[in-house]
């Protein structure tokens, strides 16, 4: 009751006031921009910090190993096979979430496409050469990834339904069908555990040269370059930033709604879908049954950090690699489960989410403290004073 | 407006100290400086009016005395007493009840649910006692009020005065009004001054916010001036009621504008003092003459609503070239559903809507645009702009993906921003830039924005939805002429508006919207004003008043 009461005193806020003239240039923005995004990520690392002294462990040896299995000699390369499939997943989630759409299913259009690569890949490499064969198993692995989007696309289209709710419940379906058909029809016989044949390593994803990283990474590079291009500098970028930013103008200017909701779902789950086929052509090479690598929970927070900018992803991403690549390693050497690195990833968010809170306040021409939180500092001080 | 209906049979019961005295209050706002040292006194028994221009500072004040700002300097005074106005809930406590411009009632909500919505953090609700607190206030107001109504089936004066009804719950000390004729017909604007009048007499305080000058002059006790955050000049009740009202015009319009401006002279002025019988006839002779093929033909057309929006039935109307033809009636009786309609963003049922004779019903917004149609939507910032997207993306924001802004897809932002700079210069959008965030602007250099998308390149026929409505005077006066401009160019134009004086002051054949159909047509011109006010309420505020 007493929140009903307060929003409704609250409803009529007073019309914003003029706009301010100063301190909107261009470059201010950016360096304010940048600034927000980077500082939740120090500030996650430094509260890391704190909780590993309290653990009694040390920062500076966990950080220094993080970088040393992460980067140095060739631990790098390892980082980068991982910044494959996140960067495209990335890519995927930067598409729907540009047009405000919520495709929370990446989990099983991950899986789909994946299942689908190992399913028809032993078949497509020894019937075809290897480039048709990648082309092909590139395309199918996006279609069932674009395919298990229809359902919420169509629905969110036509009648406007919640596509978090459907998304999501078409990815618990989507994950038990992966399964299936993991301890199904393309099971491997020959191996006790439920898992698919496994591709040939001689018919895997070559390297680039001198290296060990696959070209998928280069794939997943170029894709996210052009899909930048295309959502910033083209009329479909623009109509679904439109769209996202306020759908009933994009209605009001004549945009055709409902093909761009089906058309971003369908970009969405396609990209997933090529997500999963570089990953495993490039690194498993099969799939145990209930399997899950879950990249696209792991990237929303950078995607977001980024500003829905790809661009930006790239580093974050990196970021993200080499903290997961060392820090498997580093945990280990502090003796400590590598749920940590999750803990380290939350705190992100959590930074992120008051930097936010923060900066909105400045923006609204606020001070950076609520009144509660300025008052609870002060008192210290004032108290302080009184008491010599 | 019943101009004296508040100033004669009234007297202020006690001059004594006032209800609520701000002093020197002054808010900063990044960039702006909206209240600078302002004073104010408001005595018990009077209309206190504050009058001046959009982004005069009249909305921080009030949202300052209701607790919703908190100023950077200043006092406010309560019986002489300095108060803490710390919260909307502290200012209720303290009997200061605001009753804002746009309704906070919740509409599926009986209307004694949505007082007690106000009423207090207990848990169980005490509906015996809100019934007879609303019993109470509503006999001391003078209005009758089913407190078992669906509150979204009210009529806008009925539910303004529910709002007035829970402005007053927790005391009424003082009332705020923040431009509250702006919904209503002119039976209402009636309605409300009985209202204003009987809590006068309670020795209420109250507060009245307008930018319609003969509105204030029709109300008010006392009226001060805002300008540029700064309360710039006060006529008391004493020089009102001594001075004729072309001299009270005189004197506000100087102080609101300053003596530089010749605004005084603005047809819009002029209009509100005249006979507007004069212009209808003039606008009468532009009018006449026509009998040529309308540009714009609704054939039967019915279009569903939209929530609480009534949509429209069986609605024909033609519109030729040069034509303003007017559509008056109440705000939400059906206005948003026939300018979509027309406009391609929504589908009509049954009918047919042409364009040049030719039926447009399965076009698009676009196609028809390309046709020469346009739209200036009355939802300006929620469909009309993308507030995060610059002014010049938004200028453009009808072409995405056309020659020669995109060629092939690709963005071409040496032409965009040209084309951007040219309509800004032309409509004196008022902008630090093209690259700005469009939500920044001020209400009025929106419109202008819109404006400038919509009557670019080649209008023919375009549709106007209360293309004035929260504007301030100089901008108003600035949109008519463009649509007088528009159509003395050849363009057709359906304008609908909720402002009768505008109607009367532009269009030569004006029909009435009650409940999504067209319930007449009147012609401008002699007593239009009359015939027009009760169309709309035929069947809209009072049923079965009129058949």
């Amino acid at each position: 009751m007493a929140i009903a009461a307060e929003d409704r005193a609250a409803a009529p806020a007073p019309p914003a006031p003029p706009p301010a003239r100063t301190a909107t240039g261009r470059g201010q923005m950016v360096v304010l921009t940048f600034v927000r995004s980077l500082v939740p990520v120090v500030l996650a690392l430094l509260a890391g910090a704190v909780l590993l002294l309290v653990l009694g462990r040390s920062p500076v040896r966990f950080y220094s190993d993080v970088w040393r299995y992460g980067v140095e000699l060739n631990n790098w390369q390892n980082s980068a096979v991982l910044m494959a499939p996140l960067l495209l997943m990335a890519a995927a989630l930067v598409v729907v979430f540009r047009a405000n759409i919520w495709n929370l299913g990446y989990d099983a259009q991950y899986l789909l496409g994946a299942v689908f690569v190992v399913g028809y890949g032993p078949w497509m490499f020894a019937h075809f050469p290897r480039p048709v064969a990648y082309a092909v198993l590139f395309v199918i692995a996006g279609l069932a990834g674009a395919i298990w989007t229809i359902v919420p696309a169509l629905l969110r289209a036509y009648f406007g339904t919640n596509e978090i709710i459907t998304t999501l419940m078409m990815s618990f379906i989507g994950i038990d069908v992966a399964n299936i058909l993991v301890k199904g029809p393309f099971q491997d016989p020959t191996v006790t555990i439920p898992q698919t044949k496994t591709i040939p390593y001689n018919d895997m994803l070559p390297n680039i040269p001198g290296t060990h990283i696959h070209v998928g990474f280069l794939v997943a590079l170029g894709i996210v370059l052009v899909l930048h291009y295309l959502l910033t500098r083209t009329s479909f970028g623009l109509r679904l930033q439109v769209f996202g930013e306020n759908p009933k103008a994009a209605r009001h200017v004549g945009i055709n709604v409902r093909r761009l909701i089906i058309s971003s779902f369908l970009w969405s789950g396609f990209l997933i879908g090529v997500s999963a086929a570089v990953d495993i052509l490039g690194l498993w090479s099969y799939v145990r049954s209930n399997w899950n690598p879950s990249y696209g929970n792991t990237v929303i927070p950078f995607v977001f950090l980024a500003r829905l900018n790809l661009l930006a992803v790239i580093p974050f991403v990196a970021f993200y690699a080499v903290l997961s690549t060392g820090g498997d390693l580093a945990t280990q050497a502090v003796s400590l489960p590598t749920d940590f690195l999750l803990v380290i990833v939350a705190l992100i968010l959590l930074f992120m989410t008051i930097i936010e809170f923060l900066g909105r306040r400045r923006e609204l021409g606020q001070s950076y403290l609520t009144k509660g939180l300025r008052e609870a500092l002060r008192q210290p001080l004032v108290r302080r004073r009184r008491s010599p | 407006m019943a101009d004296g209906a508040l100033g004669a049979g009234m007297s202020p019961t006690d001059p004594g100290a006032p209800a609520v005295e701000l002093v020197g209050i002054s808010k900063q706002f990044p960039g702006v400086l909206a209240n600078d040292d302002v004073h104010l006194a408001v005595r018990r028994g009077e209309v206190h009016c504050l009058l001046g221009e959009n982004g005069a500072g009249k909305s921080t004040l009030i949202s300052i005395l209701s607790g919703m700002q908190r100023p950077d300097s200043g006092t406010i005074l309560i019986d002489g007493e300095p108060a803490r106005i710390r919260s909307p809930r502290d200012a209720l406590k303290m009997g200061i009840g605001t009753v804002y411009q746009h309704s906070t009632l919740i509409p599926a909500l009986s209307v004694l649910e949505n007082l007690m919505l106000g009423e207090s953090r207990r848990i169980v609700l005490d509906r015996g006692r809100a019934r007879a607190r609303m019993a109470e206030i509503a006999k001391m107001l003078g209005v009758e009020v089913d407190p078992d109504a669906r509150t979204g089936d009210l009529a806008l004066g009925r539910q303004q005065q529910v709002e007035i009804i829970s402005a007053l719950w927790k005391g009424s000390r003082v009332l705020v009004l923040d431009e509250p004729t702006s919904m209503l017909t002119p039976q209402g604007v009636e309605e409300l001054e009985k209202v204003l009048v009987q809590l006068k007499q309670q020795g209420t305080a109250i507060i009245f916010i307008t930018h319609k000058l003969h509105e204030a002059l029709a109300v008010s006790d006392r009226i001060t001036i805002l300008r540029r955050g700064r309360a710039i000049g006060e006529l008391s009740s004493e020089e009102i009621r001594s001075s004729t009202p072309e001299q009270n015009r005189a004197t506000i319009v100087r102080l609101m504008f300053g003596d530089a401006t010749d605004i005084g002279d603005a047809p819009e002025l002029q209009t509100r003092i005249e006979d507007v019988e004069d212009l209808g006839a003039r606008r009468l002779t532009i009018a006449a003459g026509d009998e040529e093929e309308p540009i714009l033909e609704l054939k039967s057309v019915s279009a569903p609503g939209d929530g609480l929006e009534p949509g429209i039935v069986d609605v024909s109307m033609k519109v030729r070239a040069g034509q303003i033809l007017g559509v008056a009636g109440i705000d939400g009786n059906g206005q948003r559903a026939l300018a979509e309609t027309i406009a391609g963003q929504r589908r009509a049922r049954t009918g047919s809507v042409e364009l040049f004779g030719t039926p447009v019903n399965r076009l698009g917004v676009s196609a028809r645009q390309k046709l020469g149609l346009r739209y200036v939507t009355d939802d300006r910032l929620g469909e009309g702009i993308v507030r995060n997207l610059s002014v010049s993306i938004n200028l453009l924001l009808k072409r995405i993906g056309e020659q020669p802004f995109w060629r092939r897809g690709r963005i071409d932002a040496r032409k965009v921003n040209a084309a951007a700079l040219e309509l800004v210069a032309e409509y004196d959008i008022r902008t630090p830039g093209i690259a700005t965030r469009a939500g920044t602007l001020s209400g009025g250099n929106i419109q202008k924005l819109l404006l400038a998308r919509e009557l670019s390149l080649g209008p023919k026929v375009v549709v106007f939805n209360k293309p004035t409505y929260g504007l301030d005077l100089r901008t108003t006066e600035n949109v008519r002429e463009v649509i007088r401009r528009l159509t003395a160019e050849g363009a057709g134009a359906v304008l609908i508006s909720t402002d009768l004086d505008e109607l009367l002051e532009l269009a030569g054949e004006i029909v009435v919207l009650s409940r999504g159909r067209l319930v007449g047509t009147v012609q401008n011109g002699r007593d239009a004003a009359e015939r027009i006010g009760a169309l709309m309420i035929g069947d809209g505020d009072s049923p079965g008043a009129v058949a």
